[in-house]
């Protein structure tokens, strides 16, 4: 029997929950055993190859391709999980939430303080770039998600808990300690 | 000595001096009934609905209503566990409550809550509201983002003539909770740490402190909140 | 402006718990309440400024900037609307050139919106500057803001007049009309003022008007329907220094009127049943909470209240009853919805926020400043007097078994004779609707937004405390009307503007509810949002008080009663959808670094 597949992604993230994911230590061989990756920046793999049994997705969607990729993640794999605190609640990009985009603009490419070379007040607008979306939001706010992994990033422990249970279907065991926010 | 009684918490016999509000009573018989608005010695105020149980049919709150003998409270029923994890989910959306770079997580009371459920996510949808944050006192911060209107901070703080440095402004879903900009810049440093100590959340924050305990370490890093009152 | 405020605050004893009147008596000088003024207030009572500041902020018309000379209030309620309120506010903001919201850069109009005014029966209605003015039209608003313009005083701009009954009286200048449609023993033209408290009280005890009220079941009139005889029992048992009787007229629910009937055609009635309470309970002081949008009354109360202190029936030793002293005086409340809710009105009767209490303690045991208190509604006090006339065995001779009496719905909306009927409990709903000539009736909002929404379906029910309880609005909506967007959503929004925001649950779930409902109404809804919109709801019944209780009604009730105007608005193909909208949430974007959007190659 052929092992299950996942694949992963990081949208609007910080690649903290990658992080976490190979902080599982001497686990990670365990993982390979259990498991085949697809698509991730784990392997770099950039495109789905066949279907995948669990897509687990770091980060929130702050600009049109965030939303393109975790769509072909949702058509592509059984289970989608958002994992931290960014996929599930946009984390600390969505700080720029409530704040209208065209002040962000302002603030990051004309009035911020770091800014000093922008006389023109040039704003990145080439066609080829991902379109920024009017703030950040959750996964769940544009596809259906499965399962939640919060923490920022989520402990190893709770990713090696959730990634085996999953794929075993035995049933999650999340100790007090595991489930955190930050 | 005040008359002891009886009463039920789901089921298990219980004794408390007669009068004690619900919440007391039941710690005392080594039950927690969780809450958030809800300060020991002081007048509480129903306000944030966590501890509510159910008495006779109707959902009542512990906090405010007095055990009588012979009363049967239920509170870990299943409906009520999912009555108050969807409190603290709706307090999550409501405000803006980024855990990740707040200097109260670990020590947070919202957060222990929304961990003692295990809230993986909150069901209903985030508002991100756009509220301000005042930093106009010497000494203190005042974050509207992760304020859950509590009041205890109103109740609590007061100078030596019984003005309160915090007071509600507006109504419904655009309260706020502000500080005196007077009495605020005028606090001394125990009233102001005070302040930031009686807020269940990091919405009072003394100035240039912050992130003191390392992760680990924190109130409710290792064991729910409530964990002191079971037996 | 110091003098001013140190007259007003010595005028009040400097007494904290007297705040109300002090920021009415401000507002109404000046216009606003000023940081100036609240930094005297701050000084001569002793709080904190954010202290005074949360109590004005917490009620609609009080004012931290100026309100403009004359500020105008127009009602928003839905049935404002049916009978043309966009057009009203075009005009108002196409004569004045500014938008609600705003005052003219003279700083002489004002435009605001407010909660319903209790005009349902002569909308569109506004109040401007404490007097009201209904049936408003384009014409007659081109007219008023012309006037306002030449500077003419209050009485001129209401040169025409087109009230009726009382309301033409001198004292009570108003184009208010009663609409008085259908008599009972409250309304009826045949009980003399004072019978009762001259040739009954003399007669018999406390205690025997008590045993006749609660032989007579009646029950209290504002809606929750407490049992009259068995409120006052508790609090004549109560320990106190004082007992207080308080009559309940804030009626703020929308679609409600019949107690500014009431006090209009009968305020003796009104005030004769709060003697007859304190009575009986044992009471020392009476106060009439009136809301302030019925400020126009004010001095015809007063004149009312003179008139019977002249005439013995309020004052010492009222019929000659050794230790009957009983007085009444008039408080009002500030625009807000919520004080009419007995605990939150004790609140603001204390000079604070309308934040309901928590209970126990009832207000029959720590009421007003602590002390044994009963609080009624109008129309029970003005019951109380003619079943103590007639007695109690009487009175259960009119309704049913379980709603004895009578009862004043003040029905508005889509029929012929919107107005207030008295009517035996009882009465069911067909009947009342062929009663006021309403024809192709879509629904009726019974009871208010706090209610119940029905159609068709429900129409053989009865008006009664075991069926449909009300505390008498009845809103009729016909068959061009669109419930959900029209009705229910404006009664959402009542709930989030009026709740007094103590609850975690009532100021957070309307609007979570209410959102909801829009991304419905977009078309962007799915099945799985109505099971939420019904689960969800729960969560506010453990709300301290009725008005988190029942906020999520209008939504519930529609849902139930009208399920197949939400299955009409779902997108059957989809199972999920949380309303993301890729090309409106780049646009701004887009649009700010100058470039189209291109959704196709990335
Ligand atoms: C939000 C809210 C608003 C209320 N408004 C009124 C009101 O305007 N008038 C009224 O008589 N009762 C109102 N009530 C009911 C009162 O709390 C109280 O039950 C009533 O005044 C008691 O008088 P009764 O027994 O004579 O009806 C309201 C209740 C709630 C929860
Ligand atoms: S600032 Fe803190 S203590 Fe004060 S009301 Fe808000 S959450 Fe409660
Ligand atoms: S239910 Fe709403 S209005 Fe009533 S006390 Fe609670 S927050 Fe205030």
């Amino acid at each position: 029997m052929s092992k299950p597949v996942i694949a992963t992604t990081s949208l609007a993230g910080c690649f903290g929950c990658h992080m976490s994911l190979l902080d599982i230590d001497e686990r990670i061989l365990k993982l390979i055993e259990l498991v085949e990756f697809n698509k991730s920046p784990v392997d770099d793999i950039k495109t789905f190859t066949k279907a995948v049994d669990i897509g687990l997705i770091e980060g929130g969607c702050c600009n049109s391709e965030n939303v393109e990729v975790l769509k072909s993640f949702r058509k592509n794999c059984k289970i989608l999980v958002s994992v931290g605190e960014c996929a599930i609640m946009g984390g600390l990009p969505a700080l720029r939430n409530g704040i209208p985009i065209e002040e962000c603009l302002h603030e990051a490419y004309v009035g911020g303080p770091t800014v000093q070379l922008n006389k023109d007040g040039i704003m990145p607008n080439d066609d080829e770039l991902p379109m920024l979306l009017d703030r950040v939001y959750p996964c769940h706010e544009i596809v259906k998600i499965d399962y939640y992994l919060p923490g920022c990033p989520p402990s190893a422990d709770l990713i090696w808990e959730a990634v085996v249970a999953l794929v075993t279907g035995d049933p999650m065991k999340l100790p007090y300690e595991v489930v955190k926010f930050d | 000595m005040s008359d002891l009684i009886k009463f039920k918490i789901d089921g298990v016999e219980c004794m408390a001096e007669s009068g004690k509000y619900i919440v007391e009573a039941a710690a005392d018989n080594g039950i927690f009934i969780p809450t958030l608005c809800n300060m020991k010695g002081v007048k509480p105020k129903g306000a944030c609905r966590i501890c509510t149980v159910r008495i006779n049919g109707r959902l009542m709150t512990s906090c405010t209503t007095p055990v009588t003998d012979g009363m049967e409270i239920e509170s870990h029923s299943e409906d009520i566990q999912e009555l108050r994890k969807s409190i603290v989910e709706l307090l999550f959306v409501s405000g803006n409550h980024f855990c990740p770079a707040c200097e109260k997580s670990g020590n947070c009371e919202l957060q222990a809550l929304g961990y003692l459920y295990q809230m993986m996510v909150p069901r209903f949808p985030y508002e991100f509201p756009l509220k301000p944050v005042d930093a106009k006192s010497a000494k203190i911060i005042k974050d509207q983002n992760r304020c859950i209107f509590c009041k205890r901070c109103i109740k609590t703080i007061k100078d030596e003539e019984g003005r309160s440095y915090f007071a509600f402004r507006n109504r419904g879903h655009k309260l706020e909770v502000v500080l005196d900009e007077e009495m605020g810049n005028k606090i001394d440093d125990a009233t102001a740490q005070l302040a930031m100590e009686n807020c269940p959340v990091g919405s009072i924050l003394v100035k240039e402190k912050g992130f003191t305990v390392p992760i680990g370490k924190r109130k409710y890093d290792k064991a729910p909140i409530g964990s002191e009152i079971k037996l | 402006m110091k003098n001013t405020v140190n007259q007003i605050v010595e005028k009040y004893g400097s007494d904290p718990t007297r705040l109300m009147d002090i920021l009415i008596d401000i507002q109404e000088s000046a216009g606003y309440i000023s940081k100036e003024a609240i930094g005297l207030l701050s000084q001569l009572l002793h709080m904190s400024q954010v202290d005074i500041e949360q109590t004005i902020t917490f009620y609609h018309f009080f004012s931290s900037k100026p309100q403009g000379k004359y500020a105008v209030y127009l009602n928003n309620s839905p049935v404002a609307y049916m009978f043309g309120r966009e057009a009203i506010k075009e005009t108002l903001e196409k004569e004045t050139g500014i938008k609600f919201g705003e005052v003219t850069a003279d700083g002489l109009i004002g435009l605001y919106d407010t909660a319903c005014i209790g005009m349902n029966d002569q909308e569109p209605a506004a109040i401007i500057n404490n007097k009201i003015f209904t049936r408003l039209t384009p014409y007659r608003i081109r007219e008023i803001v012309k006037h306002m313009r030449e500077g003419k005083d209050m009485d001129e701009l209401r040169n025409e007049s087109y009230g009726d009954g009382k309301n033409n009286l001198p004292s009570l200048r108003s184009m208010v009309s009663s609409n008085i449609r259908r008599k009972g023993m409250i309304l009826s033209d045949d009980y003399n003022s004072g019978t009762v408290t001259r040739e009954i009280l003399p007669k018999i005890s406390p205690e025997a008007v008590i045993a006749e009220i609660k032989h007579s079941h009646m029950r209290g009139r504002g809606g929750a329907g407490f049992p009259t005889g068995l409120k006052w029992e508790f609090c004549r048992r109560a320990k106190g220094d004082k007992h207080y009787v308080i009559c309940n007229a804030d009626e703020g629910e929308p679609g409600t009127f019949k107690d500014r009937v009431i006090l209009t055609e009968k305020p003796e009635l009104v005030f004769e049943g709060m003697a007859l309470a304190g009575y009986a309970i044992g009471g020392d002081e009476g106060i009439l909470y009136l809301r302030y949008e019925y400020r126009y009354m004010k001095n015809y109360l007063y004149g009312v209240l003179q008139q019977m202190r002249d005439n013995g029936l309020l004052g010492k030793s009222i019929s000659g009853i050794e230790g009957f002293d009983f007085d009444i005086r008039i408080q009002f409340g500030a625009g807000a919805y919520v004080c009419g809710e007995e605990s939150a009105l004790l609140e603001s009767l204390e000079g604070k926020r309308g934040e309901p209490r928590d209970k126990p303690p009832f207000p029959v045991e720590k009421g007003y400043l602590g002390q044994p208190s009963i609080i009624n509604n109008v129309e029970t006090f003005a019951t109380a007097v003619r079943i103590i006339q007639n007695g109690g065995e009487w009175f259960t001779q009119f309704g049913t078994d379980d709603s004895t009496g009578t009862k004043i719905l003040s029905i508005s909306g889509d029929c012929m004779f919107p107005g207030v009927y008295e009517v035996n409990w009882g009465f069911n709903v067909e009947d009342m609707l062929d009663m006021v000539g309403a024809y192709e009736v879509q629904a009726v909002q019974v009871g208010g937004p706090s209610g119940t929404l029905i159609g068709p379906a429900e129409f053989h029910r009865t008006l009664g405390y075991s069926d449909l309880s009300t505390g008498g609005s009845m809103i009729i909506f016909g068959k061009q009307r669109n419930l959900l967007k029209d009705v229910v959503v404006n009664f959402m929004e009542f709930f989030i503007d009026e709740s007094c925001g103590s609850c975690s649950t009532c100021r957070n779930m309307t609007q979570v509810m209410n959102n909801k409902l829009k991304k419905i109404l977009s078309g962007k809804g799915v099945e799985a949002d109505l099971i939420d919109l019904k689960t969800w709801s729960k969560t506010l019944n453990a709300s301290r008080c009725g008005l988190g209780q029942t906020a999520a009604n209008p939504i519930v009730s529609s849902l139930k009663n009208f399920p197949h105007l939400y299955n009409e608005l779902i997108q059957k193909d989809k199972e999920f959808d949380e309303g993301f909208d890729m090309e409106k949430s780049v646009q701004a974007a887009c649009t700010f670094v100058g470039r189209v959007p291109n959704f196709n190659h990335h």
